[in-house]
């Protein structure tokens, strides 16, 4: 039995077909094509949630995505878990489980709502008032409790183990909704022959058609005339129907998202089938049929369960076959209302009655309520209702004042009117303008190609809507070049022409209407919450907004805005046009990370970068860091070793006899041209000028500001040519400012750069045994130190294939680089390699390669510099030409904060305890006593333990750091303060003689 | 996201091939090392951000790698006109867009 509440011969789905699911631990039969929300009304369960704040019960309010009271958590397995699941949206599957949320121990027995109890403190704001005091009670009171009470919902533990799709798609025709508008403008694009996107958030097409009994369409009930003519668009080849779709962004240029949910609605999915679709459209026009959403009526107690949207009764009634009371209330500003009492009542269900604020709703609603018996109390408001897990009564009043009287109800459905849907609009940066007459925002000022049509554009009436949709789709259909007969429009007609609708709290209400009339269900925001905030001195909406969370939950204010607005609006003495709405931003509706994300999770987050020589240093063992996108060596343990005893023991061998790093990750850029070297001299702060073939030089680069930006050895190959090296991370962007500069600043000079970054391998070889290692290698090359002295660049061949070999170092030691091209990276490591190990030498890996370059006081651009130190600063203004006229920084360097005293310079610290290494990041003071805030000197940059040394070596930067060397200052940390003494950057070999061996 | 017409490859591409590279037609001074602390500012630091039209320049970063130049609405996102690198400034007139750069949107 599907639920008492199931009216046999009512709704479309069929009872043959059925699922069990659970819900807080008790089992439920719903029916194929039933929500969360439908099945269980048809049990009669209305308590299906707890609010955000005040954990008052609630249950559902609608019966579509602006759903803002019942969400739940829906899982398949305990990794295929989501919270927040709207109930009116999620499709039962066999073997659902679902969850309330924000409620311990249970959704009726709740000790959450001692918070509606302690309301009058939460009132709204009340987060930049309360638990000020203690100061001490914050952290580890306040803090904790409220993170744990904060939220609705829990997020799963587990990874999600679904994946999700995406698809990019261009078309002629983008429609957005699939009701009668949308359907009818699809159909004279796709018949005019363009390609067209039909795109409806429900499971089938139809909009209103779900619920709206009286309409009809070429004759036929409405509804199924929308699955016939879906049917026939589907079947086209020039139109896709995308069903289960949210628009949920508009971006630029007409690029709009859609969300596919493929499975959530299956039992059991197909392995293959992503969970979920994003669909990025770039549609030459964009329809927006998007349509209107129901707003309810502003009084107290106007959330209890069982108090729910009319049109949202009408479709459990009408599309489900659920009647979601026995005795149902009626409170409407709205003539549509009386249409969902009428199905209601032809469907067996009594009408306690109508109570209808205006004093002359429609006649013609008027005349069939009288003719069905119905009492219809004109003029007049409901101003509370009693019950607590379930409504039981109305209360009501004539406006002017006057006893309450109190009727008995199990639901009570409400209706102040229809908001046209202008999210999309909006989204698209079009500008809406007041239609005063009828109370809401029409698009008005349209940015991009699109068109509104439809309730969302304010034509209300089914035969213009259907006419002024299909008008439009043909319309965009030529602009597009489509040409094929669009034939005849569909004609549309319906029972009744509604009118009426209202914004803000009704008459006779009271402006200080005690109690809780709520505006925004999901956030527990009242009407007396948006006064107060005026009263605060809030006079913009959009502070309006944040001060009392009104909008701000995950529907979005879809029922909240417009009674938030007429209430400040009133309350600031200002007409609606001028208070405003905020800002409508995507996603319409809530879209998962997967959907966003697409494949790029996990290893596909980031493309990985990878040396030539990167199998190798894997075989041997060597640990990864990631630096950047690269995957570089960071050390290589021996069997046994930790990363300390490994790093310690690859710097004692580079030091003793050897050391081979790969250091391919460098970026590497070909200058070439007769003006390189006068390009060169503009990047750089040396002089170039002076550098001959076969010599390297240190470079130095700034940006115009005078700061350092980069660094890297250039070697010169000829007088044109030019083999410039970079940091790793920093290859990207030196090549785009050099490429600036060329291409906008000197065009007129004759140089080409190519990065070459990844064309060449770079193997390092350094230490006392550097030379005996390569030189069985090298032909065509006298390496001995008088023919290639340290800091010279030559062709020739290194095991047989061409390289270029610098004699560099990064370590401190006599070193060589050896550059081949990349496909004989690997090959020339294993013999470089072999040799290494065979003298007693080793591979070592960034780590160490820091280590040694901090022993000699090098300095690594973005470590020991971060942007705002000049070259003095970071101990290399001796690379600065002092005669050059031009480079990118002269003029920077000059400015008076660049040249005068007391800025931060690179110094070198030794700890007085030489066990005690430095954390990096850790600040300096010069008097470990003075109060706090301290006077904080400067900072560590780089700090290591030396093997070499048998102490903790560090860099920092300091203020007039080098006239304090031989001082001691302090590094205050958490549980010690730690003395230094200042040094000068170089720990190691200070007179360099290592290097020129 | 934006559809941006590269003036060297002669399409429109989406902006993820482009890198927005700062306000455009700003000549690095002549004698840079000889002018005034305040000209170096203005130079450096002093950048337009008008509620209406821009004179910008982008890369075509993942593509032909040029840098170019382009007149764009900040507020409705339009490009009015893109073209290469070393043309002179577009004046509004010339792109028939009147003389003054009001705002709002167009």
């Amino acid at each position: 039995m599907s639920g008492e509440f199931r009216i046999a011969g009512k709704g479309r789905l069929t009872p043959a077909r059925q699922a069990r699911f659970s819900f807080d631990g008790k089992y439920y039969t719903a029916l194929e094509g039933d929500t969360i929300a439908s099945a269980l009304l048809a049990h009669g369960v209305h308590l299906m949630g707890r609010s955000f704040k005040y954990h008052r019960p609630r249950g559902v309010v609608t019966a579509g995505p602006e759903e803002p009271n019942a969400l739940m958590n829906v899982a398949r397995d305990a990794a295929r878990q989501q919270p927040n699941v709207r109930a009116s949206v999620q499709e039962v599957f066999e073997g659902m489980k679902v969850t309330s949320q924000n409620r311990f121990p249970s959704l009726s027995f709740d000790v959450g709502g001692i918070n509606n109890l302690l309301s009058p403190f939460f009132a709204a704001g009340f987060y930049y008032k309360t638990f000020m005091w203690p100061k001490a009670a914050w952290k580890h009171i306040y803090e904790p409790v409220i993170r744990e009470a904060a939220g609705l919902g829990v997020a799963p533990k587990e990874a999600d183990p679904d994946h999700y799709a995406n698809r990019y798609a261009h078309c002629d025709v983008l429609v957005i909704g699939g009701g009668l508008a949308g359907i009818s403008a699809a159909l004279a694009a796709g018949r005019a022959g363009a390609e067209v996107i039909l795109v409806d958030e429900q499971p089938e097409l139809g909009g209103a058609a779900h619920y709206d009994s009286g309409l009809t369409v070429d004759g036929q009930p409405a509804y199924e005339w929308a699955q016939a003519a879906g049917a026939r668009l589907a079947a086209r080849k020039n139109v896709k129907v995308l069903t289960r779709t949210t628009a949920f962004g508009y971006y630029a240029h007409n690029f709009v998202a859609l969300a596919e949910r493929v499975t959530d609605h299956l039992s059991i999915p197909e392995r293959a089938a992503p969970r979920e679709r994003l669909w990025q459209v770039r549609a030459k026009k964009v329809i927006i049929a998007s349509g209107a959403i129901e707003r309810h009526m502003v009084f107290d107690g106007n959330d209890r369960p069982g108090v729910m949207m009319a049109s949202a009764a009408r479709a459990y009634l009408n599309h489900f076959g659920v009647a979601i009371g026995s005795n149902v209330g009626v409170f409407t500003a709205h003539d549509s209302a009386y249409e969902a009492a009428f199905d209601l009542a032809n469907a067996g269900v009594k009408i306690a009655g109508i109570v209808d604020v205006r004093e002359r709703p429609g006649e013609a609603v008027m005349a069939e309520a009288a003719r069905l018996g119905i009492e219809v109390m004109t003029g007049q408001s409901v101003v509370t209702t009693g019950g607590k897990l379930r409504v039981n009564s109305m209360s009501v009043i004539r406006k002017a004042g006057g006893t309450q009287r109190k009727i008995a109800v199990d639901a009570l459905i409400t209706c102040a009117g229809w908001t046209p849907s202008v999210h999309m609009f909006s989204q698209s940066r079009g500008k809406l303008r007041f239609d005063a007459e009828n109370q809401r925002f029409l698009p008005d000022v349209y940015v991009q190609e699109c068109v509104s049509v439809g309730a969302c554009n304010g034509t209300d009436d089914v035969s213009a809507l259907v006419a002024e949709a299909f008008s439009a789709g043909e319309n965009a259909a030529r602009a597009a070049g489509a040409t094929g007969d669009v034939r005849t429009a569909p004609e549309a007609s319906t029972a009744y022409r509604w009118a009426g609708g209202m914004i803000g709290t009704p008459e006779g209400a009271g402006p200080e209407d005690g109690g809780k009339a709520f505006i925004d269900f999901q956030n527990d925001v009242c009407a007396k919450d948006i006064r107060l905030a005026v009263r605060e001195g809030m006079a913009s909406i959009e502070h309006i907004k944040r001060f009392t969370t009104n909008g701000m939950a995950s529907d979005q204010g879809k029922l909240s805005n417009m009674h938030g607005l007429a209430i400040a609006a009133e309350a600031l003495g200002k007409g609606i046009p001028e208070v405003g709405l905020t800002t409508f931003r995507a996603p319409y509706t809530p879209v998962t990370f997967g959907t966003i994300l697409s494949h790029s999770r996990g290893a596909l987050f980031d493309p990985t970068r990878k040396t030539p020589i990167h199998a190798r240093e894997e075989a041997l063992g060597a640990v990864f860091e990631d630096v950047g996108n690269w995957k570089r060596a960071w050390f290589y343990p021996k069997p046994g070793e930790d990363m300390h005893q490994a790093v310690n023991r690859e710097c004692k061998t580079v030091r003793t006899s050897a050391g081979i790093f790969d250091a391919s990750t460098l970026g590497k850029i070909e200058v070439v041209g007769p003006d390189a070297a006068a390009f060169l001299n503009l990047m750089y702060t040396n002089a170039w000028d002076n550098l001959k073939p076969g010599r390297c030089r240190y470079g130095i680069m700034l940006r115009e500001d005078g700061y350092v930006y980069d660094d890297g050895v250039v070697g010169r190959m000829a007088d044109d040519r030019f083999h410039v090296t970079t940091t790793t991370g920093g290859a990207p962007r030196v090549m785009n400012h050099m490429e600036d500069y060329l291409q906008t600043e000197f065009p007129h000079l004759k140089v080409w750069l190519t990065s070459t970054t990844e064309q060449w391998a770079t193997i390092a070889v350094q230490g006392p045994k550097a030379r005996d290692i390569i030189a069985p290698f090298v032909e065509g090359l006298d390496l001995s130190n008088e023919a290639f002295p340290h800091m010279s660049v030559a062709e020739c061949k290194v095991c047989g294939v061409p390289a270029r070999l610098f004699r560099m170092t990064f370590a401190g030691e006599l070193g060589f680089e050896v550059n081949v091209p990349a496909d004989f990276g690997a090959d020339v490591w294993d013999a470089l390699h072999a040799a290494t190990e065979a003298v007693g030498g080793c591979a070592y890996g960034t780590e160490t390669m820091h280590v040694l370059r901090a022993e000699k006081g090098y300095i690594i651009v973005g470590q020991d510099t971060d942007g705002t130190l000049t070259p003095d600063d970071a101990t290399v203004g001796w690379a600065v030409s002092r005669k050059k006229t031009d480079f990118v920084g002269i003029r920077g360097l000059m400015r008076p904060d660049l040249t005068k005293s007391g800025r931060k310079q690179l110094v070198g610290l030794k700890t007085r305890d030489p066990k005690v290494v430095l954390e990096e990041g850790a600040q300096i003071v010069a008097d470990p006593n003075q109060p706090k805030p301290m006077t904080m000197l400067g900072h560590v940059t780089s700090s290591y333990w030396s093997e070499n040394l048998g102490s903790s070596i560090a860099m920092a930067v300091v203020v007039d750091g080098r006239s304090r060397i031989g001082q001691t200052l302090y590094v205050p940390m958490e549980k010690e303060t730690i003395a230094v003494e200042v040094t000068d950057t170089v720990f190691y070999d200070k007179e360099g003689s290592r290097i020129n061996a | 996201m934006l559809l941006i017409h590269c003036p060297y490859c002669q399409e429109d591409r989406s902006e993820l091939e482009f890198r927005a590279a700062g306000e455009a037609h700003i000549a690095r001074p002549e004698n840079i090392a000889s002018i005034s602390d305040e000209a170096f500012a203005e130079y450096f630091f002093m950048r337009d951000n008008p509620k209406g039209y821009i004179w910008e320049r982008w890369r075509h970063f993942n593509g032909c790698g040029r840098f170019f130049n382009a007149v764009r609405h900040t507020v409705s996102d339009k490009f009015v006109v893109t073209y290469k690198a070393g043309e002179p400034k577009r004046s509004l007139e010339s792109l028939g867009l009147g003389t003054t750069n009001a705002g709002g949107a167009k």
